[in-house]
């Protein structure tokens, strides 16, 4: 893999910020965007835009081929095993709302959803919604000083009256690879279904839908290397003909009277109105982009990023790392003592360096450590060591004027 | 007594003298340590400024027909953020107040600070100031 040569298929890395070289170090918030994706867009306003689906002229049989072509791309990529079963929504969360959504009309009083502590607010807010409305109720898996899922406790959340486990593949905030095989062999073990929120995953990760046997798995385009406003929903076949429609609208139906509307099949009676069509076809393109490069060449050089980083900031005094699992993703989460991340933040953005403070929209966790929040560095494979180096030099001045 | 203006001015000539950011930083995180801190029994949620990703707690108090502020912040350049914020609106009187502008913000170069999407939230802090100054006003009439 040749670090230099990819970095110049992303026209934002030679930008500066603050008068010095831009260090993005936030890609698990969202990953840069290289050109071949832009053009990807560009190209379809300039050449192909229509209506899909229901044209009968040239243009929008030519779009409606793109972005059925990009469906099976996707496909393609996760292994499920039928095209219908990729739904494009705006996002995770568009995705996981249609889901919670459906189980909305499929829940009783007094049935159990189990959530872990490592979870996104995306993936708590909507089920909490739902469990005031239909009596269910919400148990969450704990995880230890490692920010590691305590198995023993999941096991013993289990039971007859679990509907659906949701976990991410991935946790956002830490970058604990979850034991996601295990969770879904339990699950089904009970009858239930798994949602799988795998954002933080699916640039590191490759997921093969088929032999997770998952039921459901959700993404975001932006995470690797897409746009922003197209994600999936990959839900089983069987899942999906069970869930009811999220919204009503057009493109959903089959048939409208005023008496009755069929909907219309998979996928889409979940893709109502006119979808992000051009997001959906570069989310196609960024797949092929990060294919070309391969997605075992991608996880190694960043386990390489995130090994030299992990053992340089270990040696800062006074500085703890927050999540120290076996199985990470190119993700550190820290604090340094004394400061709050908040400042830390402030002084790298004006070195140039671009990280993440807060609560990771996971307050869970933080309160679970006790702290108002981190400073999270992610590396993509586009990053370098020298620009680790850059980032822990800033840190040092930072630390030096903050302390 | 200082005017609002007045404060203001000496707070953008003592900035001038710095020649980068770095030093205004500097400087900021010292004023955040003359900060009038908050009585203790006050940092509470209840004086919380929403929209700051660090905690900034600010109290107010009517002395004669002036507001005295005290504040405290977790984070040290919020806490020079407001310890210049509460430089320039204490002890004035709540019409002053209303009536300041902010442009010497952008005058020190924290010109950034300004977004309204910012994380430290300094739009919400100055909105804060300002809610005091009403509240207090309606006591004085």
């Amino acid at each position: 893999m040749d670090v230099q040569k990819i970095r110049k298929d992303f026209p934002i890395l030679n930008r500066e910020v603050n008068g010095k070289p831009l260090v993005y170090f936030d890609n698990a918030a969202t990953s840069q965007t290289p050109v071949k994706v832009i053009d990807t867009i560009s190209d379809y306003y300039k050449n192909y835009n229509a209506n899909i689906h229901r044209g009968v002229h040239a243009l929008s049989q030519e779009a409606t081929d793109l972005y059925e072509a990009a469906r099976r791309k996707i496909q393609k990529h996760f292994n499920a095993s039928q095209p219908h079963e990729i739904i494009f929504t705006s996002g995770t969360t568009h995705s996981i709302n249609i889901v919670s959504s459906g189980y909305g009309q499929l829940l009783a009083q007094g049935d159990e959803l189990i959530v872990s502590a490592l979870e996104h607010h995306s993936n708590i807010v909507p089920w909490q919604m739902l469990c005031e409305k239909t009596g269910a109720v919400l148990k969450v898996i704990p995880i230890d000083q490692d920010g590691v899922l305590i198995m023993d406790e999941y096991k013993k959340l289990l039971s007859d009256k679990t509907k659906l486990v949701f976990v991410n593949h991935v946790s956002n905030a830490l970058g604990t690879v979850n034991p996601i095989v295990e969770i879904i062999t339990k699950a089904h073990a009970f009858g239930a279904e798994v949602l799988i929120d795998g954002a933080q995953a699916s640039p590191h990760i490759q997921a093969d839908f088929q032999a997770l046997d998952v039921d459901y798995y959700v993404t975001s385009a932006h995470k690797l290397c897409g746009p922003t406003g197209i994600g999936i929903l990959y839900g089983k076949e069987s899942a999906l003909r069970r869930l009811p429609p999220y919204q009503g609208g057009g493109e959903m139906i089959a048939e409208v009277t005023f008496e009755k509307t069929t909907y219309a099949d998979l996928p889409h009676k979940f893709e109502a109105g006119t979808p992000n069509i051009a997001g959906g076809i570069a989310f196609g393109a960024a797949l092929d982009y990060i294919n070309a490069i391969g997605m075992q060449q991608i996880a190694a050089y960043e386990e390489e990023l995130l090994q030299y980083a992990t053992e340089k900031l270990s040696k800062f005094p006074g500085l703890k790392i927050y999540g120290t699992a076996t199985k990470k993703t190119a993700v550190i989460s820290f604090n340094v003592q004394g400061i709050h991340p908040y400042d830390i933040g402030s002084i790298l953005d004006k070195l140039g360096i671009a990280v993440r403070t807060g609560h990771h929209c996971a307050q869970p966790i933080m309160d679970f450590y006790k702290i108002p929040g981190t400073v999270r560095v992610s590396f993509s494979f586009y990053n370098t060591f020298e620009e680790i180096d850059t980032m822990l030099e800033a840190l040092k001045k930072a630390i030096s004027m903050l302390q | 007594m200082e005017t609002i203006e007045a404060a203001q001015d000496e707070i953008v000539e003592e900035f001038s003298m710095f020649e980068d950011w770095m030093q205004r930083y500097e400087y900021m995180i010292e004023l955040g340590k003359s900060l009038p801190l908050i009585d203790p029994q006050f940092k509470i949620d209840d004086f919380i400024i929403k929209g700051c990703q660090s905690k900034v707690w600010v109290h107010a108090d009517l002395v004669d027909d002036k507001l005295i502020f005290t504040a405290d912040s977790d984070a040290i350049i919020t806490k020079g953020i407001i310890a210049i914020l509460i430089r320039v609106f204490s002890n004035q009187h709540p019409d002053a107040i209303l009536e300041a502008n902010t442009e010497f913000i952008d005058k020190i170069g924290l010109k950034e600070h300004l977004s309204p999407t910012r994380a430290n939230g300094l739009v919400s802090m100055i909105k804060q100031l300002k809610m005091y100054a009403i509240a207090f006003k309606t006591q004085l009439n």
